[in-house]
């Protein structure tokens, strides 16, 4: 009788359409990549002869882009179920960022403990995490503020085999189709693909009003979370950045009195050659 | 061997980008001795591309690619670049080339540097300086891996004139299912308005306009100009604009040769995301505002009075000069 009824269970277990049903009830994965990056005010210098960014003194938050991403992927958890985790590639300098994030409301974080050094080699440990974590959706910013590489995404995406969407300002995730909106050169247009689906993310996913501030539960809950250090893949760069610049001082104002405006024309027709 | 160009048209008609990428990649082909192939996709003919230096353009004429489609565009521009051997590929940074060129890279294990603004520094090892940290720094990159691609800054390198006669060749891409994985289904896109990346000047308004009643003024001058019209973040955020008008750090990026700000105060977002235009113009009652110490010329006073009057001027001024 026991043994009949197991093996029916089994049975039901194992047929197409409940495993159908089983993978649309599923709670979706995300991934939520983070970069921690230097506070939109921060002034940038550098040291070591122009060969590095001096931190002394900045400030680091989520990358912009990566926390409207992360706020839509929070929209996913509470409104029709799923699962955040975020990551980082980054020495333990980036763990208070992480913290921020899980504070946010992500479920779990993971380091991946090694310096980013360049857009292949970020793309290629997150690629790794993605893979081991089987995620259905990875949400990336479509650039960090620092770098401005804007190419981890979509090589995260070409390396798992996963679909793409850059500069992505609206998803939609049924079952395993995804209806999103991506921003073009003066408009947009909407997208309809499968998961596994990688974004690349700006504002617009979600409004600036809808970012959160983490409140004081929110931080406590972020300590117990878990934070994950896994040891990065074995992978060569393409890419190095040898040294910086910064731009020259701009020279003077010219200022033409509001009664003058034909000198404004004038200066930007002969002087600028711009009208 | 040649340098393998990715020229953007729309509607078989190729964009300004498409001959600032042939104009930097004549540059480049001429460092390393060689010469520049195009790849084109439902474009009619070569264009203009053999006037700044194209040798050779690769015709891809395909009912399926209409649309951009980024995963099969990568895929075509990788197989030419296999057939023709080439060893840089340099595309632009329209929202399209940067929505491709990762993919790209992934396909040829190629390096990767968006944002170039310059030629190359050397070609072996190749070396380029870009912008980082939304325009308040430049950096130099080497890229050292064999296929190299450079995304090249709008309106960084101009264009420049090499006559050269291009020849024409059709081309026809093996492309898979997998290249077809994302489908289209609308584009919304106003027709007849100048977008902000194409844009050779760019009117924009903040927060000191006070309302988006007050926005027809600012209208009237960009259409004067024939300029797209753009916004500050609060301006978007509090949805007196659209969001795809926010420029900036954390909007698009504004590269320009004239910007026109009126009531932007020039906070640090602001600033770095304008910075590339060639020259700016600030229009600010507050003397005090930090946008006149990032700008060209400046007049101090109220916008409202200002902005209608210099409209006038600029029309007198357009019909003395046509
Ligand atoms: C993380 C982060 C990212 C950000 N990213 C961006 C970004 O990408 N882009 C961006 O723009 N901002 C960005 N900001 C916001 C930025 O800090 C400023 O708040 C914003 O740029 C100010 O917009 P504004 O100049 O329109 O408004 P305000 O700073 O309020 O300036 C209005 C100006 O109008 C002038 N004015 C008022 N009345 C008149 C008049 N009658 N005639 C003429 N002038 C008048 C005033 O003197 C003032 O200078 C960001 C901020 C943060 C924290």
């Amino acid at each position: 009788m026991h043994a009949q009824y197991f093996s029916s269970v089994f049975m039901y277990l194992r047929n197409p359409f409940i495993i159908f049903i089983y993978k649309i009830l599923r709670y979706m994965k995300i991934l939520v990549c983070i970069s921690h990056v230097p506070d939109t005010t921060s002034k940038i210098n550098f040291s070591e002869g122009d060969t590095k960014f001096d931190t002394a003194g900045v400030q680091f938050v989520i990358n912009p882009n990566d926390e409207f991403g992360l706020t839509r992927a929070m929209w996913f958890k509470e409104k029709q179920g799923a699962t955040v985790d975020v990551v980082n590639v980054g020495g333990t300098e980036t763990e208070p960022t992480l913290r921020k994030a899980l504070a946010i409301g992500a479920d779990s974080a993971i380091r991946v403990n090694t310096p980013a050094t360049d857009g292949i080699y970020v793309a290629k440990q997150i690629a790794k995490v993605a893979q081991d974590g089987g995620y259905d959706l990875i949400i990336a910013g479509r650039e960090s503020i620092d770098y401005n590489g804007g190419m981890v995404p979509g090589m995260v995406a070409g390396l798992i085999g996963a679909n793409f969407v850059n500069t992505c300002i609206g998803l939609e995730v049924e079952g395993n189709e995804a209806t999103a909106i991506r921003e073009i050169d003066g408009g947009k247009e909407t997208l309809k693909t499968n998961l596994p689906l990688v974004i690349g993310t700006q504002k617009g996913i979600v409004q600036e009003s809808d970012l959160r501030i983490p409140n004081m539960r929110g931080i406590m809950q972020a300590r117990k979370k878990p934070l994950n250090v896994v040891e990065p893949v074995d992978t060569a760069t393409h890419s190095e950045a040898v040294k910086f610049e910064k731009p020259k001082p701009k020279g003077d104002i010219k200022l033409v009195d509001a009664d003058n405006l034909d000198e404004l024309i004038n200066l930007l027709h002969n002087e600028a050659k711009v009208i | 061997m040649s340098v393998l160009v990715y020229t953007e048209s729309e509607e078989g008609q190729f964009k300004k980008t498409a001959f600032e990428v042939a104009s930097y990649a004549k540059g480049v082909a001429d460092m390393l001795g060689t010469e520049v192939t195009a790849i084109s996709f439902n474009a009619q003919s070569a264009g203009d591309l053999g006037k700044y230096g194209v040798s050779k353009v690769l015709k891809v004429n395909d009912e399926k690619l209409q649309k951009f489609n980024a995963k099969a565009y990568a895929d075509a521009i990788k197989q030419a670049a296999e057939k023709e051997g080439s060893k840089v590929i340099v595309v632009s940074q329209s929202a399209n080339a940067k929505y491709l060129a990762p993919l790209l890279a992934v396909q040829l294990e190629a390096g990767y540097a968006s944002n170039v603004v310059a030629l190359p520094e050397g070609t072996d090892p190749l070396q380029v300086k870009r912008t980082a940290f939304t325009n308040k720094a430049f950096n130099f990159t080497k890229l050292s891996t064999d296929v190299k691609i450079i995304g090249l800054s709008k309106n960084a390198f101009g264009l420049k004139e090499n006559q050269t006669d291009a020849t024409e060749e059709d081309f026809s891409p093996s492309l898979s299912e997998g290249d077809f994985a994302i489908n289209v289904v609308s584009v919304d896109k106003a027709a007849d308005k100048v977008t902000i990346a194409d844009a050779e000047i760019v009117v924009s308004g903040g927060r000191g306009l006070k309302g988006p009643e007050n926005w027809g003024m600012v209208e009237d001058l960009a259409e004067t100009l024939g300029a797209a019209t753009a916004c500050s973040k609060p301006v978007s955020d509090m949805g007196w604009r659209p969001h795809s008008e926010h420029v900036g750090q954390t909007g698009k990026p504004v590269a320009a040769n004239l910007y026109i700000a009126i009531g932007i105060s020039g906070a640090i977002q602001h600033l770095a995301g304008v910075s590339a235009s060639k020259t700016k113009v600030v229009i600010n009652n507050d003397p005090e505002a930090p946008f006149f110490k990032a700008a060209d010329y400046g007049v101090v006073g109220d916008a409202f009075e200002i902005v209608p009057k210099l409209t006038e001027k600029l029309k007198e001024f357009k019909a003395g000069n046509s």
